[in-house]
């Protein structure tokens, strides 16, 4: 479903963030993608929601050529992706339900029923009693929990997640792990990004690991 | 689709008001600054379209004056009354004979004196001649004829006032048009800065925006909806200012149209000419926050 071919990564001032990479991902899988912070990983990630753009080699998605994507062509593909950012990009003048609206908003959804489907991913992440609350008022593992319910609230193929536990203690990340496994077995395919060894002790989904751009074996 | 479309529209319609309330102080002052940018013009416009009547109305029955030379005969007069009255572009008109002239000067206040230091009457006969309607130049063939009968000494238009606020009247149209570009260009600007301003304090929710997929179109409508709004109340305010302005001068023509014995009296905008400022004034604003925002937006890509 993903597929990375010799995608390389270069930035203006010559770090080579990605060299190289080949790498598939096939639909309903659930991958985590580890290294030290620097490796990398989020370089990777942003490059299939088309935020980076790669400076060689092709990523397709179901058919689709990202690596060429007309940038018109851009707000569609990202539709199709639900994505947790590192610094959770929450919009801290709007309360915890028009956080979550926002995406429906954007691919214009029908009124009546959005309200209903930002309920079902609030009660989803158990902040349905939040939501009339503003992010700033949220803990940690709160907002961490916002930010999913905003990525899956329009019901995207792809689940894309960095450092999801980031900051979490053990007990939070675990909860926040059995979420996304439970969105995976519904069909969801999943992509975790982490440098916390402790989420992968017990995974038996395939691990990836990056190092200075590469992939290792 | 064309529901959630509409649905969409009206979501950011509200959503743009909801802004414009929540800095009413702002939102005030840069609709009336809008407000009396746009009166200037529009103002002066309504004034030259009150003229206008006012000089249409008088300028209905053009007048011209036959001079005869000076030792034109009793015979030659009666010769040029009867193709005065045989010609058909020509109503009315009325001799004056020299003496008649000559009195009519005596009587003038200020000239008296000069009159009486006369040795002999150094007036032509005349006749004041009414035509039909029509401009200048439709008559000036008629003139020209006039002027090739026999002891005719000159003809000419008495319309020379009328063709002087005519040409005023143009002049003034080239004001309103000068003016009228200069403030839109004004607009555009405040309009610009406005939405620039408006940009950098939604970084954030442009960037989120973006991440979630939204269009361009998408990110620009909000933006596209302020200006215009704030171009249209912008052009209420100037219809309002010129409103009053002319309820004021309406009171005091009242005194000057007592005194003369004239209907004095200032018409607001037709309601085409409202709806065409209000109208253009939208755009103005819409034309404003559309730069903007097209030289400010791609400024602005998630990272």
């Amino acid at each position: 479903m993903i597929k990375f071919k010799n995608i390389s990564k270069r930035y203006p001032d010559g770090y080579v963030a990605l060299n190289n990479i080949d790498l598939t991902v096939e639909s309903g899988e659930m991958v985590f993608l580890t290294g030290h912070s620097g490796a990398g990983k989020s370089t990777l990630l942003k490059l299939i929601a088309a935020i980076e753009r790669p400076t060689s080699g092709t990523i397709t998605i179901s058919e689709q050529n990202i690596a060429q994507l007309k940038s018109g062509a851009i707000p569609y593909l990202r539709r199709k992706i639900g994505f947790i950012f590192q610094d959770h990009k929450l919009l801290f003048d709007r309360n915890v339900f028009d956080n979550v609206l926002l995406p429906l908003q954007i691919s214009s959804f029908d009124n009546k029923a959005v309200a209903g489907r930002v309920r079902a991913a609030l009660d989803k992440v158990g902040l349905l009693k939040k939501e009339n609350a503003l992010p700033i008022t949220l803990s940690g593992g709160e907002r961490q929990r916002l930010c999913i319910a905003r990525a899956v609230v329009h019901r995207p193929n792809i689940l894309i997640a960095d450092e999801p536990t980031g900051n979490l203690d053990v007990e939070y990340a675990r909860d926040i792990m059995a979420m996304f496994n439970s969105f995976n077995q519904v069909g969801v395919t999943v992509l975790i990004a982490t440098h916390d060894a402790s989420l992968l002790e017990d995974t038996q989904h395939r691990i990836l690991s990056l190092k200075q751009g590469k992939l290792a074996a | 689709m064309m529901r959630s479309w509409l649905t969409q529209h009206r979501f950011v319609f509200f959503l743009t008001l909801r802004r414009l309330f929540s800095t009413p102080v702002t939102s005030l002052l840069s609709v009336i600054v809008m407000g009396i940018a746009l009166s200037l013009p529009a103002g002066i416009y309504v004034l030259m379209e009150n003229l206008q009547s006012i000089s249409g109305q008088t300028a209905s029955s053009p007048q011209m004056s036959l001079f005869l030379k000076l030792d034109a005969k009793k015979d030659d007069i009666e010769s040029i009354k009867q193709r005065l009255e045989e010609d058909p572009q020509i109503v009315s008109f009325q001799f004056i004979s020299k003496d008649a002239a000559l009195y009519q000067l005596q009587q003038n206040n200020g000239v008296t004196d000069i009159a009486a230091a006369l040795v002999r009457n150094p007036l032509p006969d005349a006749f004041i001649v009414h035509t039909l309607e029509g401009a200048p130049e439709a008559l000036e063939p008629l003139r020209v004829a006039m002027q090739k009968w026999p002891e005719i000494e000159h003809v000419q238009f008495d319309s020379a006032w009328i063709e002087r606020l005519n040409a005023l009247l143009k002049l003034g149209r080239f004001v309103v048009l000068m003016l009228a570009t200069l403030l839109s260009i004004a607009i555009i600007a405040i309009m610009f800065n406005t939405i620039r301003l408006q940009i950098l304090t939604k970084r954030d929710e442009i960037e989120i925006s973006k991440l979630m997929g939204a269009t361009d179109s998408f990110i620009r409508r909000p933006f596209l909806y302020f200006g215009t709004i704030q171009g249209l109340a912008g052009g209420a305010t100037a219809w309002f200012i010129i409103a009053l302005a002319i309820e004021a001068m309406n009171g005091e023509l009242a005194e000057l149209a007592r005194l003369y014995n004239l209907d004095l009296h200032l018409q607001h905008l037709s309601s085409g000419d409202s709806i065409s400022l209000l109208l253009f004034s939208a755009w103005l604003g819409w034309l404003g926050a559309r730069i903007s925002v097209a030289s400010h937006l791609w400024q602005i890509e998630p990272k």
